[in-house]
């Protein structure tokens, strides 16, 4: 629990109850830290004084496993990194070697992989809704964010066998058409999806608690949010209208209508709208998609051994915590050089430090939640 | 032996009702827990505890054994006699509160003449369980527990106690009885003094540490406060003292507000056929046991099922036995503890539905409202009351009294959130907070 | 293919010879500059060039190479919707400039980079290890370090296992 002999913090030592100020340690093992963060916290009474990441709990060492396997063999890795929305892992990775090998998905394949992609980001944001509500103490919106959900799982599970770690796509397209009834399931989910968004909406976005528990918390003023690397919904909360979706179309983005939904203050309550708003556009997307996914294969030509030239390619997609980022360096072999993975929740989470000051340790929880962080990712 | 005899002649009734509270008030408070857990999972689209028992009806039992053989462990460099003290204290408050509580005419330990002052300060000594458990624990996470639930007790016992007197100021009297007896024929004290009770109501949850004011034990920010390092049973005696204070609160909440053991429309003849209501209640649940017996998946929940059913059908075996003949007397005593409770457990739903529907406080909103908002209201709602006493005492309608300084209440309230709305500014915001904590 | 547009022009007319090299790749730009100018380049970049976003700071391990690591910074400019990688050399031992100053988002980015190669970022403000344990020795993602290969002793100390493999 609270640690006061090294207490990490210069000028801080031993400290229970004889100085003014104290030091908790939340995490690792917290309900709301979302997995295995640390946050050392400097407290004045409840208010933060200085604060500190400690993270890798959870490494794995992924862009090591990654010179020790052939292209498609590290495939499934990327799955296990953002847990949650492990679809778009897999079409980061999948896009990145194509672009490597200079080959390109049929568009059948593109236009599956974006209705996955964005059912997974609903998917995503619906974990990050629940929890985030349950941090500030709204208990129910959860469950009815996890019913839906499941839906988007039982879709998945459908597809390609697997709820969680998916690995839906393949270096090239895809290796499973979709089932029969997929294009009807989606529809049905989606044309049911929009009222679930208002049902939530009617719980949170105009409760008097819920806005004095977000508004004006954790500020990041849009210079910030750029200067700190912050993407995704972070950065479009402080309201910097950017989106690779429409910035840098991939996958088969261009061919669809939606709007990027920016906020105004940066605060908590922003994000909150941005990501629901992002819901519903994400709902919008896959409506117009499923309406005519075209016919053709869903395999293009890549051969069954991958051997980039040699070179290297740095490809990004808009995941649902933000850009996510492959950075692959071919020697010609089989196996790739060096993978770099940026990920989204690792530079999000940076921020941390500098949105909590000052704040109150309720608000910490808020922060971390709003951040949308998932620890295996920030880990890798 | 015969002084013996003769104190056991004297107080033998209420050495049962004593015995009654703390046999019963544990389980009540198990099923409470049970009832929270399945309107949360109603609320929450899902089915709550099925495992234990049909329909989980024997899950607060199960709980309670699985408290009861867990390992007990006390925290290395925790204060071990507080440590181990600390849960007592509580339950015990929570328990002796109960003791000058009427339930029903005949149902009563102590009938004292200061019941609702003795009931509040022997509540209130709960907090020192609190306290002492946060502060035993030497944890950081407990001690900051412990420091909001005092600075939240301390503002929200003020707001709740000036609601209680506007009560009080109606009844004219402190013994629970009595109040009771004040609105038997009258209006019950709700319709009097709404405000009076929604004060209470919201202070009442505050005081008993629940959501939206749960932050002593706030799980998402403090693990779970000054309960952090407990586990087992010494876990289990605080949570039981938490759910007995409920009980309590709620009980105060009937006895004050709602017309204590009072048969709803008590003096409207037209309406006497309630008076059926508490038998065929029960008679309903009975038969619905019954009907439900051989469709469970198990022998043995089929058994556990009967004997529920059977149960409720003795409970409607007694709500009726006022009806028959010569028993007429025992009305009053029967039916008054099935209202009273009935009450309570209303009281008790809107805990929980506040609970699942709203995100929680900070605790700086949290003392905001409390100071800026609760006890001026208070304070106004007495002036207002006393004012409706001397207006009804000049011989004015009950309506226009109420009315007038009602609506009078009503506005200050008004005025009270457009202040605190103005002085607030943004919400939340950093420089907001440092005006707030001074 | 090299590169020779506007925007490397603009570069070298600055900076003569501390831009090494420019070429383009999957048509992906990619600048090699000075190490030691890695800094005063970043800020033109930021500045000058509207490249005011730092997506992403990471390293390749080249051992058989004169200096073993690319540092590389991959900017993005939001005006004119377009990436630039930035590379600068650096050899074993040497030190690079930590371009925290200039993007704050590098702050744990090149702790990353320390962590995992052993890069030292001089003028870093924190420059410790961020992802493995802060006594751990070797630096994983280095060539020279094999997969199966661990801090033995700390592991054996820290998680009394004798191999976390």
């Amino acid at each position: 629990m609270a640690d006061t002999r090294t207490t990490g913090f210069p000028g801080v030592e031993q400290t229970v109850l004889g100085a003014d100020e104290i030091i908790i340690n939340m995490g690792p093992q917290h309900p709301s830290t979302h997995g295995v963060l640390r946050v050392k916290l400097r407290l004045d009474g409840e208010r933060i004084v200085d604060s500190e990441c400690v993270i890798g709990y959870l490494h794995r060492g992924v862009e090591k496993i990654a010179e020790h396997r052939s292209y498609q063999q590290f495939a499934p890795y990327v799955d296990r990194m953002d847990y949650v929305a492990a679809v778009s892992n897999g079409l980061g990775y999948c896009e990145a070697v194509e672009k490597l090998l200079g080959a390109e998905a049929p568009m059948r394949a593109k236009v599956v992989r974006t209705i996955l992609t964005e059912l997974q980001r609903i998917s995503s944001h619906l974990l990050w809704l629940g929890t985030h509500a349950i941090d500030i103490g709204a208990l129910t919106p959860l469950f009815y964010c996890l019913r839906e959900r499941e839906e988007i799982l039982k879709i998945f599970e459908k597809y390609c066998g697997a709820r969680l770690t998916t690995h839906a796509f393949r270096i090239g397209g895809l290796q499973y058409d979709t089932y029969d009834g997929f294009e009807a399931e989606v529809k049905r989910f989606c044309l049911d999806f929009g009222h679930r968004v208002d049902e939530y909406e009617q719980l949170l976005t105009e409760n008097r608690i819920w806005i004095a528990r977000t508004k004006g918390v954790g500020v990041l003023t849009a210079a910030d949010a750029i200067d700190m690397g912050a993407t995704g919904p972070v950065l479009r909360g402080s309201g910097v209208k950017w989106d690779i979706r429409k910035a840098m179309p991939y996958a088969a983005y261009e061919k669809y209508e939606f709007e990027i939904p920016t906020g105004k203050n940066g605060d908590t309550y922003d994000r909150y709208l941005v990501r629901m708003e992002e819901m519903r556009q994400s709902n919008r997307i896959c409506l117009q998609a499923v309406e005519d996914i075209p016919a053709g294969p869903i395999m293009g030509k890549v051969g069954k051994v991958l051997k980039p030239p040699v070179g290297e390619v740095y490809h990004s997609i808009e995941a649902p915590k933000g850009e996510l980022g492959y950075y692959i360096v071919s020697d010609g072999t089989t196996q790739p050089y060096r993978v770099r993975i940026r990920p989204p929740s690792f530079i999000n989470l940076e921020a941390l430090d500098k949105m909590i000051k000052g704040h109150l340790v309720a608000d910490v929880v808020a922060i971390i939640g709003t951040l949308d962080i998932v620890l295996g990712e920030v880990d890798r | 032996m015969t002084a013996l005899l003769e104190f056991l002649n004297t107080y033998m009734w209420r050495l049962i009702f004593a015995l009654v509270i703390v046999g019963v008030l544990p389980l009540l408070a198990g099923y409470v827990v049970l009832m929270e857990r399945k309107v949360m999972a109603d609320m929450q689209a899902r089915l709550g505890p099925m495992r234990v028992g049909p329909h989980g009806l024997l899950q607060p039992i199960a709980d309670a054994l699985k408290l009861l053989i867990k390992e007990d462990i006390i925290p290395e460099n925790a204060d071990k006699l507080v440590f181990w003290f600390a849960p007592v204290i509580s339950v015990t408050a929570a328990m002796v509160a109960y003791s000058a509580l009427a339930i029903g005419p005949f149902f009563q330990i102590a009938e004292l003449n200061i019941g609702l002052i003795f009931i509040v300060a022997i509540s209130s000594m709960g907090i020192f369980g609190i306290i002492l458990g946060g502060w035993a624990s030497n944890s950081h996470y407990s001690l900051l527990g412990a420091l909001r639930s005092t600075a939240q007790m301390i503002s929200y016992e003020t707001a709740a106690g000036l609601a209680l007197v506007g009560g009080v100021l109606l009844a004219g009297t402190l013994s629970t009885k009595q109040i009771v007896q004040a609105q038997q024929g009258g209006t019950w004290f709700v319709f009097v003094a709404p405000i009076g009770f929604f004060l209470y109501l919201v202070a009442s949850i505050a005081e008993t540490n629940r959501a939206p004011f749960d932050l002593p034990e706030a799980e998402s920010e403090l693990v779970a406060g000054y309960m952090t390092e407990y586990s087992g049973f010494r876990w289990a005696v605080y949570f039981l003292a938490e759910y007995a204070n409920m009980i309590v609160v709620a009980s105060i909440a009937t006895t004050l507000f709602l017309g204590g053991w009072l048969r709803p429309f008590g003096s409207i003849a037209a309406l006497d056929f309630l008076d059926f209501f508490p038998p065929l209640c029960f008679f309903v649940v009975a038969a619905y046991c019954f009907y439900r017996t051989p469709k469970q998946p198990e022998p043995i929940q089929s058994a556990v099922m009967a004997l529920f059913g059977g149960l409720c059908l003795l409970l409607a075996v007694a709500m009726a036995l006022p009806f028959v003949p010569g028993l007429a007397d025992s009305k009053p005593g029967l039916h008054g503890a099935f209202w009273f409770l009935l009450k309570v457990f209303l009281y008790i739903y809107s805990f929980m539905w506040i609970r699942f529907t709203f995100p929680r406080f900070r605790f700086d909103q949290l003392m905001r409202l409390g100071w800026y908002f609760m006890i001026p209201l208070s304070i106004v709602n007495v002036l207002g009351l006393g004012v409706y006493k001397v207006l009804r005492q000049l011989q004015w309608n009950r309506w226009p009294a109420f009315l007038l300084t009602t609506g009078g209440t009503l506005l200050v309230a008004i005025w009270l959130v457009w202040i605190a709305q103005k002085k607030a500014g943004i919400p939340g915001s950093v420089g907001d907070m440092t005006e707030a904590e001074g | 293919m090299p590169l020779d547009n506007d925007l490397v022009k603009r570069f070298k007319a600055r900076f003569g010879d501390k831009i090494h090299e420019a070429w383009t790749d999957r048509k992906q730009s990619i600048l090699v500059v000075n190490a030691a100018s890695l800094v005063e380049i970043s800020e033109y970049s930021r500045d000058d060039e509207s490249f005011d976003y730092l997506v992403d700071l990471t390293a390749v391990d080249w051992p058989k190479r004169e200096k073993r690591f690319d540092v590389v910074l991959n900017l993005y400019s939001f005006q004119k919707n377009e990436r630039l990688r930035l590379k600068a050399y650096v050899g074993e031992g040497e030190g690079c400039l930590s371009v925290t100053g200039v993007w704050s988002t590098a702050n744990w980015l090149e702790r990353e980079a320390y962590d995992m190669f052993g890069i030292v970022f001089e003028g870093h403000p924190n420059l410790k290890r961020i992802l493995l344990p802060d006594e751990w020795q070797g630096h994983p993602l280095r060539k020279d370090y094999d997969i199966l290969t661990q801090d033995t002793a700390w592991v054996r100390e820290n998680l009394g296992i004798e191999s976390g493999q």
